[in-house]
């Protein structure tokens, strides 16, 4: 790992500047997929099972072919000359995945409730609807498993060909458990459930395929257009240079538009085959039914202490729900938890066993925190669990096995290095804004008069900056791609700088952030950095967005972009001023002579003089380059939060308080834009412990089809949340930075879950699952008065 | 969410639209705030061939006083009945709805028509004692809220009817108190109860109580109302009269709510609403 130069305090890095993309968004300028027109431009409208496992007997297309305007209706057999599946692209070593085929329309049987049938393909928006619901498919049902547990005791099985519904096991584990379990004089095990949740972005995914002249154009609401390329050349066995993928505005992601879709490939084949434009704009529904979920994991937790709080062996189990197939990265997911499973604290053994399990529901994938949401919450709710069994403070305990300041860069019992951290300076700060004597005389005085007040705590880290290839890529973790982003920039001849970044961002700000960091290395204002995104035909290969690695990956490769091109630049005054190059520096908008602060060049001039070819003798003319960077490490933000929150004893009903989040993420690029990050995925978590959760019936019938049962949380539910800031600095960047975009969401769950525990502990209940629904506090607190008292 | 095909048509006066009514058979819709009626037609729930659009017909909107009733028109907004606090529990209630974007587009008119187990105007003209004015091809007639709701969204108004107007009785000196449990702020009810009490010097002269989503169409809770009525309004009394609320009920589970749950709401959200009416 090699430490650079740390970023300079800039002149505009640091500084909260207003997005620049906001106004186009907020006055509805921005361009989405459903923006985009062309002439010709042919509507798509799915088949979906009502099934939830069936085997599909017949499939009767005429008479929605009779319908005005349909041109085809489309199913599974007639795509055979697609040159593969939809793909899986994590292959670890040594580790058998059950892999079934899936394809973009099924092929003899459906898995799941939305699974697609067929397509019809018609001219008008409207009528495709109508004629979709004229396809005639008889299926033959079969037996549902929705219960991951008893998926894994054996029949009926999801795919009958592995004759089991486990789809893989992996571990990652380090130091010796048996001797922590030993050694420890208390052990505390809980079965903790992190339920299914939905991305459910604003907006929707669509696809627009345009195939004409060989050549494939394909706008998508994708976080991942170069990966979309890749597949999409792959599987319509075309030549990856005839194929373009934009990106265009995207609403959201959170996830699950890390994917390559089978709705994608369809559309782009179909366009081939029916040499016209071919639409798709998903609606509410179906993305709550179709659209990759997150989570549903049962958690089995072990874990060890001495007396004194000293941490001895962790051991988890984690039982995942896959959903029905593999998807671009499903049975990798819960393995990224896997990764942080020691949290911020000292732990000589470390074991994390993962079982995958195939049930006839929806596929999960990566959703906002992919893996380490899940492990914080099962670790930080622990912690309180051990803490209340040792009779000792929760933060104390906590504290006692924080990994210290001065151990960083710090190696946890299963070889992962811990880029940078100082976990007591973050809860300290935290503790300057929740006053806890004062907030414990308030408590007694509430529940005096029956109003129960709670206070959690989640001190986290999590790992992002996805990230170093020889630690994930084929040789490492098995993901078949390298992981490096790329940069280019362009000085243009008035000094007006286009960057490109492979990064591609869906609401993160990046264009106002990126500008920012190049603006500061070139000398311009951040308004003339315009920032190119999200299309593969411009700029260079890119890795994308996903992982909260924009920043620390992307944002790095255009710093030391844009790096080249100053130094380039300082080349050129020097010749110009007959000075010698390492004598010129960037004193705010101008490359000047040290010692000579009149004599110096603005990137303007510069430019002149680079598109003129003024240059050094052997220089090439112009100013603009491209750069690739692979990181050394994982980047590891971390972070101390506390959730205050009144449960109505009477009803169960709980409700937020107050929300406090100090955040580190190394150096701020742009504080407004992390607290923008912060509060929306401080939302994300407490929908996911108070509101969302996708449900299925036993029979595998989806019953949160809508808005009005997947209770996604909307303002008057949430707190004006307080944000705070600590800055320790990345070792592993330049710009001393790490990653914000996730972090929130891997945070909240558990501080809103210990809270509501702290608040019912005194009706005698010790612990509750999410999501923290009325009826199940209420259970909770019957079952407890039922049994006089605790249940652990 | 695009609904199947069908007509449209948005007459100008009353008896225009009950003609059109007519001539579109079973399958015609009237149309009012659409909040109700299009999310169903979206979902390929609702499938009519016929919307025939009211908003432009003429006196059907608005709150007046007549003598000792509120004459609240049918398209009368739940925002709008919201804003008119001299409506007491109508306008309480009608605040609860949904959110902004539903209470400015979903009528009175629309929500009584419709009839929806967890709608929250219905049980506050149970409270009321309200009535409604039907027009159809054989003229008009007066049905009383007690009359109204029949089944599942099913209500007595007739398909070829329009719903004109709601008179609601002015209880001027009565309390009123509602409580909505709900998950999130703008969700439907899981439990609602709404309260009207007249007090005497601290006596219960009458009361009424009426209970949302706890059945297929709302219901009044007369065993709270008789354990209270000539009563002492204490805390006590009260809540013994409050344990009442869910009696002879069956209230269908859903998602997040089994029946004993809702039970359970019933009681404590009765007793709330009451102090909150009696001002406790
Ligand atoms: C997201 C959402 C949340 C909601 N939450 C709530 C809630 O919490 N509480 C609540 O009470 N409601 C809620 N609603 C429903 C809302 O209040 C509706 O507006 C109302 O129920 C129906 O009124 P409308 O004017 O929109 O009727 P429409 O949808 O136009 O019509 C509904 C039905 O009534 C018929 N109809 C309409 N007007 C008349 C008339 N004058 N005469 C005869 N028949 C007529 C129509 O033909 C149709 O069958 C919600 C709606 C939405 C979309």
């Amino acid at each position: 790992m090699t430490v650079t130069d740390q970023a300079p305090a800039g002149r505009h890095v640091g500084r909260p500047l207003r997005r620049k993309e906001d106004p186009r968004l907020l006055a509805g300028r921005a361009r989405y997929i459903d923006d985009i027109t062309l002439p010709g431009t042919l509507w798509a409208a799915f088949v979906r099972s009502p099934e939830a496992h069936a085997r599909i007997l017949s499939v009767d297309k005429s008479a929605a072919l009779e319908r005005a305007g349909v041109h085809a209706v489309f199913v599974g057999e007639d795509l055979a000359d697609l040159a593969g599946p939809l793909p899986l692209a994590w292959v670890p070593p040594g580790v058998e995945v059950n892999n079934p085929e899936h394809w973009p329309l099924a092929r003899g049987a459906v898995k799941h409730v939305g699974d697609p049938v067929a397509v019809v393909i018609g001219e008008d928006r409207y009528a495709v609807v109508d004629a979709a619901a004229d396809v005639v498919v008889d299926y033959e049902p079969l037996p549902a498993v929705t219960d991951p547990e008893l998926a894994l005791k054996g029949a009926p099985f999801v795919h009958e060909q592995f004759a089991t519904n486990e789809t893989h096991r992996w571990s990652l584990g380090g130091g010796d458990l048996d001797a922590g379990f030993a050694e420890a004089d208390v052990v505390v095990e809980r079965r903790v459930v992190n339920h299914r949740t939905a991305g459910a972005p604003m907006e929707p995914r669509g696809v627009l395929a345009d195939y004409r002249a060989g050549t494939l154009t394909l706008w998508s609401s994708t976080q991942v257009p170069h990966f979309l390329r890749l597949f999409l050349a792959i599987l319509l066995g075309m030549s990856e240079e005839r194929v373009r993928v934009i990106a265009p505005e995207v609403g959201g992601g959170f996830g699950s538009k890390l994917q390559v879709y089978g709705e994608e490939v369809l559309a782009a084949w179909a366009s081939r085959k029916l040499g016209q434009p071919v639409k798709w704009i998903e609606t509410r529904s179906e993305n709550l039914a179709v659209t990759h979920q997150g989570r549903d994991q049962i958690d089995y937790v072990k874990i060890g202490a001495k007396r004194d709080g000293t941490l001895t062996a962790l051991h988890v189990q984690i039982i995942a729900d896959l959903g029905a197939y593999n998807m671009l990265l499903t049975p990798a997911i819960p393995a990224l938890g896997a990764f942080v499973m020691s949290g911020v604290y000292r732990i000589p053994a470390v074991q994390t066993d993962i079982v995958g399990v195939f049930t006839n529901k929806c596929p999960t994938d990566a959703i906002r925190g992919a893996g380490r949401p899940e492990a914080t919450h099962l670790i930080e709710v622990t912690m309180d669990q051990l803490a209340h069994e040792l009779g000792m403070d929760r933060l104390e305990l906590r504290r006692r096995n924080f990994i210290p300041k001065d151990q960083f860069p710090a190696e946890v019992a299963f070889g992962i290095v811990y880029d940078s951290g100082d976990y007591e300076k973050t809860l300290e700060k935290l503790l300057e804004h929740v006053d806890l004597d004062a907030f414990r005389r308030e408590q007694e005085e509430l529940r005096a008069r029956g109003v129960y007040r709670g206070i959690g705590f989640s001190t986290y880290t999590e790992i992002c900056g996805l990230a170093p290839t020889r630690a994930v890529g084929p040789q490492g973790f098995g993901n078949q791609a390298g992981f490096w982003e790329s940069a280019m920039v362009r000085v243009h001849n008035t000094g007006a700088v286009t960057a490109y970044t492979g990064a591609s961002p869906h609401g993160q700000g990046h264009e106002t952030t990126f500008a920012q960091i190049v603006a500061d290395r070139l000398g311009v204002d951040p308004e003339v950095v315009e920032i190119v995104h999200g299309d593969t035909a411009t700029g260079p290969e890119g890795r994308n967005t996903y992982g909260s690695r924009s920043l620390a990956v992307g944002g790095e490769a255009l710093a030391r972009c844009a790096v080249k091109i100053a130094d380039k630049a300082r080349a050129i005054v020097a010749h110009k001023l007959e000075a010698a190059p390492e004598d010129i520096e960037l004193v705010d908008d101008r490359f000047v002579v040290r010692g000579s602060p009149d004599r110096g060049m603005t990137l303007a001039e510069v430019a002149g003089a680079a598109y003129l070819n003024e240059v050094p003798e052997g220089m090439e003319p112009g100013l603009e380059t491209t750069t690739f960077w692979d990181p050394d490490n994982f980047v590891f933000p971390f972070g101390a939060h506390a959730c205050i929150v009144d449960v109505d004893p009477e009803t169960g009903k709980v409700t937020v308080q107050r929300y406090v989040a100090v955040d580190d993420c190394g150096h701020a690029i742009n504080p407004l834009v992390i607290d923008g990050q912060v509060h929306g995925g401080i939302a994300h978590a407490i929908g996911q412990a108070l509101y969302e959760q996708v449900q299925y019936d036993d029979r595998g019938q989806l019953v949160t089809g809508t808005f009005v049962n997947y209770g996604l949380p909307t303002a008057s539910e949430l707190p004006s949340f307080e944000t705070d800031r600590t800055e320790t600095p990345s070792p592993v960047n330049s710009l001393g930075v790490k990653g914000i975009g996730e972090a929130g969401t891997i945070a909240a769950s558990p501080a809103v879950t210990n809270a509501v525990i702290d608040a019912l502990r005194p009706l005698g209940v010790d612990y509750v699952n999410m999501p923290l629904s009325p009826m199940r506090i209420w259970d909770a607190i019957q079952g407890a008065n039922r049994e006089g008292g605790s249940q652990s | 969410m695009i609904p199947a095909e069908f007509d449209y048509t948005a007459p100008e006066t009353l008896q225009e639209a009950i003609s059109a009514l007519a001539e579109g058979g079973e399958d015609a819709k009237l149309l009012a705030g659409g909040h109700s009626l299009l999310p169903l037609m979206k979902l390929r729930l609702a499938a009519p061939s016929l919307l025939v659009d009211i908003r432009r017909v003429a006196g059907l909107h608005g709150v007046e006083r007549q003598n000792g009733d509120w004459r609240i028109g049918a398209l009368t907004t739940h925002a709008t009945l919201a804003r008119s606090a001299q409506l007491g529990v109508v306008a309480t209630v009608a605040s609860t709805i949904a959110d902004p974007q539903v209470r400015n587009r979903g009528t009175i008119g629309g929500s009584l028509a419709h009839g929806d187990a967890a709608a929250d105007l219905p049980a506050a003209m149970l409270v009321c004692e309200a009535e409604v004015t039907l027009q159809g091809p054989g003229g008009q007639r007066s049905v009383a809220a007690a009359d109204l709701f029949k089944d599942y969204l099913t209500t007595a108004v007739a398909p070829d009817e329009v719903l004109t107007e709601v008179r609601v009785p002015a209880l001027d000196g009565w309390g009123h108190g509602h409580q909505k449990f709900n998950r999130r702020s703008e969700d439907w009810a899981m439990v609602g109860v709404c309260v009207v009490v007249k007090s005497n010097g601290g006596t219960c002269e009458d009361v009424r109580v009426g209970l949302t989503n706890m059945g297929p169409v709302p219901l009044r809770a007369t065993a709270v109302e008789e354990a209270l009525r000539g009563r002492d309004l204490t805390a006590e009394s009260i809540a013994a009269a409050a344990e009442h609320a869910a009696d002879g009920t069956n209230p269908p589970a859903e998602l997040n709510a089994t029946a004993d749950y809702k039970r359970h709401l019933a009681r404590v959200m009765t007793r709330r609403a009451i102090q909150q009416a009696v001002g406790g």
